[in-house]
């Protein structure tokens, strides 16, 4: 039905000054236009500086970098469930919008959240190619166009942590190192040259915090934006661990 | 001198990762400062690929020829020898990338596949799915994690640059940097600074570049005394999918691998596209360059599509947008090659290129010009070594596709190493603390005016503003009228800023704070991109003045280098001669054999 006002986008923000602030929720209305993302409306906010009913408010904290869904930075928590904000197009989406931080992370201010525990995790599994040097040696190895195929998707890997925010097993309990990071080792422990690290990698998913504490619930396959098969890489890789575990057994 | 140089790197793109990798390797502590996580850093949005004359493809390919296109394509205003560095040790680079584990799609006896790019007629550019930019950066990324967990390097991720520390003699000493989340101000001591800060996308608003290209760090030292050159150089894509955040760029890859561009020849013909005959569709660019075709280089692409949808007046739709089609492509092929970015399309506008032609328009994407710097990667103050985008070296007037990758990588192979020589023979500052003390004070100084500033200026208004006022005089076409008037309107907008309203005192991540201080160099550094382009009366590469619509070299084959002159609080120039011993400047036209 045709009315006389304007389109208006209706949005609703979690907001807290500071990591042991107390979260409150902001309104804002915006003047629609086509093709709006939430990373436009948070930029629009900061332009007017004015919340829906009319006080001045301040420019809303958050990540976000490249804004194609490739540098990881933005994951939210949009209308309830965890995504990209950048590719979450406010046409397709129900208002009032609401956006909130990440909930498995510590909020820096209003919707940053610090996620530098994955990082920390890629260093435990030693998520690389132990080379020598960057001198001239020469080619890399030969690699067939199906191993290629295999690796490059779960290369794509944004480290957004959306498959930890959506994991029930990722939380202090567990100390669980969530689906990206085991992703990481099925990509390293296939290369033919990363694959020299194997064991370590497999060694370092055994302990606290290890493989086994998945529970297999699958939500991070869905919520994955980049649909890396993360369940796939997680039982290929508890596998390995489980027979380099019982080997270990009978090595002892 | 410390037996072992400290070595401070800023930024950790493409450019500081390679810096800090060879750094590292020659025995110096590296610090890595970065924004951002650095594997969050804008060298992920390259897509298509990275060149190297690796001659995989029986075309006979060199890296004498790659080197000629990459100086024919930047119209001759790059000097030459260290072009032909890089362009020697690229295939080196692309070997060294494949052993570090870079998902490279591969041939089917196992080797490297190759696609074609603009300005070349040869195969040189590998890639790694249309994700190229990602997966480099994640290759040298992991590296640096490796060196990290070895104590090798030191990472300051959150932090973000504020401006040089210099001693007496104008010596660089080290950084100041504020953490961005207590907004702590502090120096830090080193032997050598390498910068890698990137691109300087948001000074023109929406461009292709990620949020963090604000160029502030640049502006910021070319306050403080470092030249900044070929400022007026700036690439605009031809194929960017305009969005209200951000122009998302369409990869090059996808013409390619086959990508046509076209418009109706009727203008508003508002029929699908897909049921328009082929004999009423215009292939301009392939009518116009029958050689190159869809492959002419960036700025021939987008001037001709300006003309065709301004001139023309064929649009689609009466809007300024043109068609670039791959439907004619088998999907499979498309999604082996090109599956990235095909997803962008998809995800951020909602039709399946696939299926439907894209509809895109050019998009400011790219600075060939940046911090002047000589053949070791040295800036114009000692000490400070810069890497990447932010430098004038490699591209000249026009960047070729899928050098971008492979300059940042060689400018930081380049620059680390040279950065611990020239450590290694440096005389220590006699007055240390007092150089660390001063500029901690001046920057402190800078923030608490901008704390109790209590003026009307909104500083994202004000943003908004010169971003639309530098797209629409500064861009692809230029009028010497328009420049003035646009450099006038700078000069009070610099003004105007000391008049800004920070809304945000809070001294706990204040992003508001932050991107207002980038705000001040941006609105510098925009006088330089402004003031250069408008005392080039001729037009070369990227850079194109109808009024003088050929290239000059008799007066202008030189390098622009701006200085700040605080007693004007403007630029001044100066010009140098171009090294061009290699490939004797000839006439560029891509619409006739080379």
């Amino acid at each position: 039905m045709a009315t006389a006002t304007a389109k208006t986008v209706q949005i609703k923000i979690k907001r807290q000054d500071a990591p042991a602030g107390n979260p409150h929720w902001e309104e804002y209305e915006l003047p629609w236009r086509a093709g709006m993302n939430v990373i436009s409306s948070l930029m629009e906010i900061a332009a007017t500086g004015q919340t829906k009913d009319g006080h001045e408010t301040s420019a809303i904290t958050y990540d976000a970098n490249c804004l194609e869904e490739v540098c990881g930075s933005c994951a939210m928590v949009i209308n309830g469930k965890v995504r990209m904000a950048c590719s979450a197009l406010i046409d397709k989406l129900d208002q009032p919008i609401t956006v909130e931080p990440l909930k498995k992370f510590p909020v820096v201010r209003d919707l940053r959240v610090d996620r530098s525990v994955l990082f920390e995790n890629l260093k435990r599994v030693k998520a690389w190619v132990p080379l020598d040097g960057t001198y001239d040696l020469g080619e890399g190895p030969r690699q067939s166009m199906t191993l290629q195929e295999e690796l490059y998707p779960i290369s794509r890997c944004i480290s957004c942590c959306s498959c930890m925010e959506a994991c029930p097993q990722f939380n202090d309990d567990t100390n669980f190192v969530g689906a990206a990071t085991i992703a990481q080792v099925k990509l390293f422990n296939s290369h033919p040259t990363g694959e020299s690290l194997k064991r370590e990698r497999l060694d370092a998913l055994m302990g606290d915090g290890g493989i086994h504490e998945c529970g297999y619930a699958q939500n991070c396959v869905e919520v994955c934006p980049k649909e890396i098969q993360l369940t796939k890489a997680i039982s290929e890789v508890s596998r390995d661990v489980m027979v380099q575990a019982v080997g270990d057994l009978f090595r002892k | 001198m410390a037996a072992k140089p400290k070595i401070i790197i800023v930024g950790g793109g493409l450019a500081g990762l390679a810096a800090t990798i060879k750094t590292a390797e020659a025995g110096a502590d590296v610090d890595l400062f970065s924004i951002v996580p650095v594997k969050r850093s804008h060298s992920v949005c390259a897509q298509g690929g990275i060149n190297a004359a690796k001659n995989l493809k029986g075309e006979g390919d060199s890296t004498a020829k790659h080197l000629d296109d990459t100086v024919y394509g930047g119209d001759f205003l790059a000097n030459q020898p260290p072009v032909k560095a890089m362009c020697d040790a690229a295939p080196g680079i692309i070997d060294l990338l494949d052993r570090m584990g870079v998902p490279f799609n591969r041939t089917s006896e196992g080797l490297l596949d190759f696609r074609r790019f603009g300005g070349t007629l040869f195969h040189r550019t590998a890639f790694a799915g249309a994700t190229t930019g990602q997966q480099l950066l994640y290759a040298l990324d992991e590296q640096v994690r490796r060196f990290e967990s070895e104590n090798r390097v030191k990472k300051y991720e959150g932090w973000e640059f504020l401006s040089a520390v210099l001693d007496e003699k104008n010596v660089c000493r080290g950084i100041c940097a504020m953490d961005l989340r207590t907004m702590e101000v502090r120096t830090f001591v080193a032997d050598a600074v390498i910068m890698c800060t990137g691109g300087i996308g948001a000074i023109f608003g929406k461009s292709t570049n990620s949020v963090v290209c604000t160029g502030s760090s640049q502006g910021s030292l070319y306050l403080q005394g470092v030249k900044y050159a070929n400022g007026e150089f700036i690439q605009v894509h031809p194929t960017s999918i305009p969005g209200e955040d951000k122009l998302r760029l369409m990869s090059e890859s996808a013409r390619g691998e086959g990508g046509r561009v076209w418009v109706p020849k009727k203008a508003g013909d508002a029929r699908d596209p897909k049921s328009i005959p082929v004999n009423e569709r215009w292939y301009f660019l392939e009518e116009w360059y029958p050689k190159y075709g869809n492959l002419v280089p960036r700025d021939v692409a987008t001037r001709a599509i300006f003309k065709v949808v301004y001139e023309h007046g064929l649009g689609i739709d009466g809007q300024p947008m043109v068609y670039l089609d791959l439907t004619h492509i088998d999907p499979k092929i498309l999604d082996k090659k090109l599956e990235g970015i095909l997803e962008i399309y998809e995800k951020f506008v909602g039709d399946d290129p696939r299926t439907t032609p894209m509809k895109i328009f050019p998009g400011m994407h790219y600075t060939m010009g940046g911090m002047w710097v000589d053949f070791d990667q040295q800036t114009t103050v000692p000490g400070i070594f810069a890497a990447g985008e932010c430098e004038y070296q490699y591209h000249g007037a026009n960047r070729l596709g899928a050098n971008s990758l492979v300059s940042c990588i060689f400018g930081g192979f380049i620059a680390g190493p040279n950065a611990v020589k020239y450590a290694k023979g440096l005389q220590g500052d006699s007055n240390a603390e007092r150089s660390q003390e001063m500029e901690r004070r001046r920057q402190e100084g800078i923030n608490a005016k901008l704390m109790s500033s209590n003026g009307t200026e909104n500083p994202f208004r004000l943003w908004r503003e010169l971003g639309e006022l530098m797209t629409k005089n500064a861009t692809v076409i230029r009028y010497n009228k328009a420049l003035d008037e646009t450099d006038g309107i700078l000069g009070d907008m610099i003004e105007r800023y000391k008049n800004i309203n920070l809304s945000d005192k809070s001294n706990w991540a204040n992003s508001s704070f932050a991107f207002t201080r980038q705000l001040e160099n941006m609105l510098h550094l925009s006088r330089v991109i402004v003031q250069g382009a408008r005392q080039r009366d001729e037009s070369r590469g990227s850079h194109y003045k109808p009024d003088f619509p050929t290239r000059n070299d008799a007066d202008f084959l030189k390098t622009t280098k701006a200085s700040y002159d605080a007693a004007t609080n403007a630029p001044k120039f100066e010009w140098e001669a171009v090294d061009t011993s290699l490939v004797p400047p000839r006439e560029r036209k891509y619409d006739a054999a080379t």
